[in-house]
């Protein structure tokens, strides 16, 4: 007995490196990081608009903008239908809140592997941390612009239903529909910088084709279904319904196909990141 | 006892090699016609359509070439060891230290580590320019695996290292870059793990810093923690490290005591022959022109100088243009890295005409070799004011003995310095003790 404690103290940390050693402790490793994780957030958010001469003000301009654009064209020019009596700016905020979340934290995500360079090609520390924590910052903007919807509220003397209880959940389904692609991004532009191009092309495009600027019952019923193949149709109808209640009605087939497409993204992207993790420094 | 032999060894490394796989672009004709830069775009195309769909990383070139940074490399160390790392450039000690510190995976091989690792490959990893001088000791605390506890414990002392008291909440981007080495630094110097990693890190800061740190870097060792350490800074390596590991194109070519690898670190420069050609000298900076062609040095068999003996070196010249007050300079390094003296033509007694082209030869006569025995260098420059024109590092290794049957200073080594300075004693005033 005395052998065995004097070869191994028994808080002493033995460490393996072979080629295609998957660790073994994956999670137990990432929670032992959790520190590294909270302090790279908090550097995102801190240096996110520092020597901007509006700073935080940007992330409510932004999606306030966009919100007036869009009520313009598509609830003024195209004379697209509300949910009920829902006024129109209210309905393209409830879905420009989950939108701007989700692009900006896939976008974001996606650079942030190759913007830290230096950590990832100097410091060992599980790579998933980096696209993770640009997250928050995304998340943090949100907390931020949701304030022009209460604001937009009260001025409408709108008073959201008590659904508004279940929107941490869709805030959540809203951050890992992005984090699923914004994992697999993040880890294949690394390898291939095309991808750098590609997301924000798909960022743009998916603006117009996600319910962003108009309500999901604009669209023909028969192709709800194929629709709701985009997953943030699901998560910006639950946010709808959530602060709009009412009209806003979830349509539950589709959020089901929503759900899985996010879940099998997020495994996906994992995956495929763990898988690549390991060849990060040399190819970066 | 058996069993505290096998827990005394921390770092075990069995057998490790790392391939790299790096593109070559094949030399296109003199003549580059539309068509071919054509052709040659859709072949590139095809390629790395290919390796995107096969999930292999896209290496730019037409040729392929295999690099073995290291290969088949093993080796143990024991706890409260202090290992120098040397070796030339593309060595493979970054390499190494990489593998160690989990940053890149071997091809092949296996390393078990017992120990908490913290790796120091670059000073100020993660450093953010917008971030204050505060912010960023926390930041870079928690990026080399300090927790925010032990970061506040020790911040008081991380700040009177880095002696930046007065701004500690400016931004970094507004520090000299003194201060910045000297914080980055300062938190670095205040990791406490089991086994510390540091990768040619001292070369930055000024002396007086870099004296501080070597000196918190001997206290960490002395503490009985493991430290490995690549530098090139000879002198660091052997004030730290009793032991030291030499790497030579990816394998190690030997492993002992720091003077003993050291001294074979220099012979593996040249050992010297009667003449040293000059000409695509490996040991060349980069950039200088070859003006330099040959050097000779006087040595006694077994590339030996005597100390207190003369020794003459010659240099070989050819200046294809003219050159106004050429200044040959002749360089002797120590085997620690420090620079003993320098002979410059210019400054000491010489007959070089004041603008010289052509071939030709000088000659270099030291009347009396100032070094006490043991491995020494030599380094070449060539100068005109304010200019280097050719410069050729450590290129010769020779040995410094006493000559037997010369004045008996035999008891002389090197642990005395590395100068022999002639002097003479005289009592000037004694009083004897009855006894």
């Amino acid at each position: 007995m005395s052998m065995q404690s004097s070869a191994f103290a028994s808080d002493e940390h033995v460490l393996v490196i072979e080629p295609g050693r998957s660790a073994k402790h994956y999670w137990a490793d990432l929670w032992s990081f959790r520190e590294l994780f909270f302090i790279l957030a908090w550097r995102d958010i801190s240096v996110r608009y520092k020597q901007t001469i509006i700073g935080v003000a940007w992330a409510i301009l932004r999606p306030f903008l966009t919100m007036v654009v869009f009520t313009v064209i598509f609830g003024g020019l195209a004379k697209l239908p509300s949910d009920g009596n829902t006024p129109y700016p209210l309905l393209v905020f409830a879905g420009m809140l989950p939108w701007t979340l989700f692009s900006t934290s896939l976008s974001d995500s996606t650079n942030s592997l190759i913007s830290n360079v230096n950590l990832v090609s100097k410091i060992y520390f599980p790579r998933i941390i980096v696209p993770v924590a640009t997250v928050m910052t995304a998340f943090v903007d949100f907390l931020i612009s949701s304030t022009i919807l209460l604001g937009m509220m009260v001025y409408y003397k709108f008073s959201p239903p008590w659904n508004i209880l279940c929107l941490p959940a869709f805030i959540l389904l809203a951050v890992l529909a992005s984090l699923g692609p914004g994992l697999w991004a993040s880890a294949l532009v690394v390898k291939y910088r095309d991808f750098r191009y590609v997301i924000p092309f798909i960022v743009q495009f998916g603006l117009y084709i996600s319910p962003v600027g108009f309500s999901t019952q604009a669209v023909t019923f028969k192709w709800r279904l194929l629709y709701s193949l985009n997953p943030m149709v699901g998560v910006i109808d639950g946010f709808r319904w959530c602060l709009l209640g009412g009209e806003s009605r979830i349509y539950w087939p589709g959020f089901l196909l929503s759900l899985g497409i996010v879940a099998l993204f997020l495994w996906l992207g994992i995956s495929r990141f763990r898988k690549m993790e390991k060849s990060f420094a040399d190819l970066i | 006892m058996n069993g505290d032999d096998v827990s005394d060894i921390v770092i075990q490394a069995e057998h490790i090699s790392k391939k790299y796989t790096i593109g070559h672009q094949s030399k296109h004709g003199r003549y580059v016609a539309l068509r071919d830069v054509l052709v040659q775009g859709a072949r590139t195309f095809i390629h790395k359509t290919r390796d995107l769909l096969q999930g292999k990383p896209i290496i730019q070139g037409t040729n392929l070439e295999e690099i073995w940074a290291l290969r088949d490399v093993s080796f143990e160390v024991r706890r409260g060891e202090a290992v120098g790392i040397i070796g030339r450039n593309g060595a493979g000690k970054s390499t190494l230290l990489k593998i160690l510190s989990r940053i890149t995976e071997p091809t092949s091989g296996r390393v078990t580590i017992r120990g908490r690792v913290a790796s120091l490959l670059e000073v100020g990893t993660g450093f953010h320019a917008e971030l204050t001088g505060r912010e960023n000791i926390f930041l870079n605390g928690a990026i080399l695996g300090m927790s925010r506890q032990e970061i506040k414990r020790k911040f008081d002392e991380i700040v009177a290292f880095a002696e930046i008291e007065k701004f500690l909440d400016t931004p970094v981007k507004r520090y000299s870059s003194g201060m910045y080495v000297r914080l980055a630094f300062a938190v670095a110097a205040h990791l406490e793990p089991e086994i510390l990693i540091v990768d040619e890190v001292l070369a930055v800061g000024d002396a007086a810093f870099q004296m501080k740190c070597l000196g918190k870097m001997g206290a960490v060792a002395s503490e009985g923690r493991t430290v490995l350490f690549v530098s090139h800074n000879m002198g660091a390596i052997s004030t730290l490290c009793s032991r030291s590991m030499l790497l030579f194109n990816g394998q190690i070519m030997e492993d002992g005591t720091t003077d003993r690898v050291m001294a074979s670190y220099f012979s593996t420069g040249k050992t010297v022959s009667d003449e040293i050609c000059l000409l695509n000298h490996p040991n060349r900076t980069p950039g200088y022109e070859q003006l330099l062609t040959k050097i000779a040095l006087g040595l006694n068999p077994g590339n030996v100088a005597y100390c207190g003996q003369p020794l003459a070196i010659e240099l070989h010249y050819y200046f294809p243009s003219l050159i106004t007050i050429p200044q040959f300079v002749i360089i002797f390094h120590a085997a620690s890295g420090i620079r003993v003296f320098s002979l410059v033509s210019d400054y000491q007694q010489n007959n070089v005409p004041k603008s010289l082209q052509g071939e030709g030869s000088i000659i270099c006569n030291i009347p009396r070799l100032p070094l006490l025995p043991g491995n020494y260098f030599i380094s070449l420059r060539l100068w005109k004011p304010g200019q280097k024109l050719d410069e050729i590092e450590n290129l010769v290794a020779f040995q410094v003995e006493w000559l037997r049957g010369g004045t008996g200073q035999f008891n002389w080594d090197s642990s005395l310095g590395v100068v022999y300075v002639e002097a003479n004693w005289q009592v000037t005033a004694h009083v004897q003790q009855r006894i």
